[in-house]
């Protein structure tokens, strides 16, 4: 100790002289700041909780990268006009896949002062959040989480942008009987593989009612865990019982796996039809498995591509290496929808956002969605689209007045 | 759902995914043999090794197995180092803190992994990885098909270095009587030091065969490491027989389990079979008496 402190001394007195000298000339300087910088406001801080690690970390790292775009982009504008173009200050979260992982993170966020909280992908980690953020009032728009459960529990500060899986489930099927008939309805016999959490099990539970008034057989359902290393006895069960439709619900990982096992092993239905499937409307997938991606259809949420806008977000997001995932473009819309809030509560306030929140009516979003409508804190004007893997494009197959090309139905033999 | 259509290509299946699992846990055992100490860094060995496939694969066009030329010499002289520098230091030489050691050793492997490679999970695209033999009654997939015949050629090089050669020799001897070993002049530092390396390259091994059908995460080892100890408990610690029984045993137990169950279920019946093992035959199968 004593070494130490004699070695330093004789160094140490300059450097505290011109340390002092140079403390004192910043002073200066800081009471010479020009008034605007001075009188700069508060930044708003802004929760983006995500599963940035763990099974669907993919997905997570996805939705921060869209929500982050978003605040670039609105600082960069010049922030929130009616609040002095006060900045949004993003405090990220890791839900590490796990639900109570998202909860704490939630406390930690509350801790920090967030005026808001966007997230949290998953619908068991959202499902946890939002129960969270309504404890302090926190304003939650939940970016994807599908189950119906979310919005379902009267809790008055959350808010869903996109469509939840009964309008997803219902759109699906729509669409789905329409493909069939067009063909000459030769699909009758369906096989649904799912992922065992809220989100494939939610789904695996709705489809099962509700496939038989649409005249569909549904002939087994097999669930997985997250993660699942192998989907080969999958496969046998498929190979065995021979379904005309097959319909995955799961998370990126297993879609990619479950998909490349069905190629290997010539799994031959007449159409992989997902519903939320995890890769089934992603340019990663399609690019890196070209093979095992053609063909597959899937209702997903997807931006209007007739929007020139969606188009110009989709160029700066592939410039940044990045895929233009649904998870990109929810989160960065999610974020628009919270600063138009912001600008009309004209306060970073909880409950003046969530009041802004609950009278929205924004429309400068890129969905096929219309102006924003909450009721029961459920985006009204939600809704997916069908999209098919052509080649090697992902277009969109329904609505009519979205879309972008005709579906293939049943799909041609492949591998 | 009993049928023979499905039954057989399960059992099959469980096979050529226990082939994996069994050199994954030739390493583990040959580890326990000679430093009689459980090597919690094995999964993050086995992670950085996926990575290793996986970087020579995409950044410099070389082909996995090409990579085994590469990677297992590689990852041996890293656990050849690792011994040496790190843990016979750290541990004092007890074999409680070799596993904490090692323990810690993978902590920090698996986060300086997240930390540089993020938690994506990367895959490669090899054009066989598709290919399969249609052997009548089922398509079995080549690397996997590959990745079994490999698990043998290993188990027999193993059994040869293990039996035949002096070096063989002296692993057993310091296994057996360390302090013995010590007197008629085996340099026992050196042997850790080389029981960890080739049980590290075995990892190595299984790694190179593995990434063609499968993926990378900073949290892959640890679905594989959980698995191994059981394959190494039920054949027996220390045992390479037992090691590739017991791992070609809980791939079909666990294949057929994911039958029978349900893909959510089906590792029960790995850890059922641990559990039985642990009642009725507590020293494995394979096992010498304790």
């Amino acid at each position: 100790m004593s070494r130490k402190s004699s070695l330093l001394s004789p160094v140490s007195r300059r450097r505290v002289l011109a340390a002092s000298a140079a403390g004192g000339a910043a002073l200066a300087a800081t009471t010479g700041l020009p008034r605007r910088l001075r009188a700069q406001p508060e930044p708003i801080k802004v929760g983006i909780l995500h599963p940035v690690t763990g099974a669907i970390s993919y997905s997570g790292q996805q939705g921060r990268a869209g929500a982050l775009m978003a605040i670039e982009d609105i600082n960069a504008a010049g922030g929130i006009a009616s609040m002095d173009g006060a900045m949004l200050e993003p405090v990220l979260g890791d839900a590490q896949s796990q639900p109570e992982v998202g909860a704490a993170e939630v406390e930690r966020m509350n801790e920090e002062g967030v005026t808001a909280i966007i997230g949290a992908f998953a619908s068991s980690i959202s499902l946890a959040t939002t129960q969270a953020a309504a404890r302090y009032d926190i304003p939650h728009i939940v970016d994807v989480g599908v189950s119906d459960q979310i919005v379902g529990r009267g809790l008055t500060n959350v808010f869903r942008f996109g469509p939840g899986f009964g309008t997803i489930a219902d759109s699906a099927l729509n669409n789905l009987v329409t493909i069939n008939e067009a063909a000459g309805s030769p699909a009758r016999t369906v096989m649904i593989i799912h992922e065992d959490s809220l989100f494939g099990s939610g789904l695996a539970d709705l489809l099962n009612a509700r496939l038989p008034d649409y005249g569909f057989e549904v002939l087994d359902t097999i669930s997985h865990p997250t993660p699942t290393r192998d989907f080969n006895n999958v496969v046998l069960q498929l190979q065995a019982r021979e379904p005309d439709l097959i319909i995955p619900a799961n998370y990126y990982n297993e879609y990619v796996l479950l998909a490349r096992t069905m190629l290997q092993q010539r799994i031959q239905p007449k159409a992989i039809y997902s519903v939320l499937g995890g890769a089934a409307s992603s340019f990663r997938f399609l690019e890196e498995f070209p093979d095992a991606a053609q063909f597959i259809m899937d209702c997903n949420h997807w931006f209007d591509p007739a929007n020139p806008a969606a188009a110009d977000l989709r160029a700066r997001v592939e410039a940044q290496d990045l895929y233009f995932t649904y998870e990109v473009f929810l989160d960065y819309c999610c974020v628009g929808l919270l600063a138009d809030a912001l600008e009309r509560a004209g306060s970073a306030d909880r409950g003046a956002v969530t009041e802004a929140l609950a009278a929205s009516t924004w429309d400068g979003h890129i969905m096929p969605y219309g102006p924003t409508a909450f009721v029961d804190g459920q985006n009204q004007g939600a809704r997916p689209v069908n999209t098919q893997i052509q080649g090697d494009n992902i277009e969109v197959i329904f609505p009519e007045e979205v879309a972008s090309a005709e579906p293939v139905f049943p799909m041609p033999e492949r591998g | 759902m009993l049928e023979f259509t499905i039954l057989v290509p399960a059992v099959i299946n469980g096979l050529l995914t226990g082939s994996i699992y069994a050199l994954i846990a030739l390493g583990l055992t040959l580890i326990y043999g000679v430093l009689h100490i459980i090597n919690f860094a094995h999964g993050a060995l086995l992670m950085l090794s996926l990575f290793g496939v996986y970087f020579l694969h995409s950044l410099a066009g070389i082909d996995p197995y090409v990579a085994l030329l590469i990677l297992v010499p590689a990852m041996f002289a890293l656990g050849y180092g690792l011994q040496r520098t790190v843990i016979a230091h750290a541990s004092h030489g007890k074999d409680e803190n070799v596993l904490l050691v090692t323990l810690g050793i993978a902590l920090i492997i698996e986060n300086l992994a997240l930390f540089f490679w993020r938690s994506d999970t990367r895959t490669i695209d090899v054009p066989y990885a598709f290919d399969v033999i249609d052997v009548g009654f089922a398509f079995l997939s080549v690397p996997r098909v590959a990745a079994f015949g490999a698990a043998f050629v290993v188990a027999g090089l193993l059994w040869v270095l293990m039996t035949r050669s002096d070096l063989g020799r002296a692993i057993r001897a310091v296994a057996k009587e360390r302090h013995g070993a010590r007197v008629v002049g085996i340099d026992v530092d050196h042997i850790f030091a080389m029981s960890y390396g080739i049980g590290t390259a075995c990892v190595a091994a299984a790694a190179c065969l593995l990434l063609p059908t499968f993926y990378v995460t900073p949290q892959v080892g640890n679905a594989f490491v959980l698995i191994a100890f059981t394959v190494v408990v039920l054949g027996g610690m220390g045992s390479f027989t037992g090691a590739l029984v017991g791992g070609l045993l809980i791939g079909v137990v666990e294949s057929l389990g994911g039958l029978f169950l349900g893909e959510t279920l089906g590792q029960i019946g790995i850890f059922l079979v641990f559990i039985a093992v642990l009642l009725f035959r507590p020293t494995g199968l394979f096992g010498d008496r304790a």
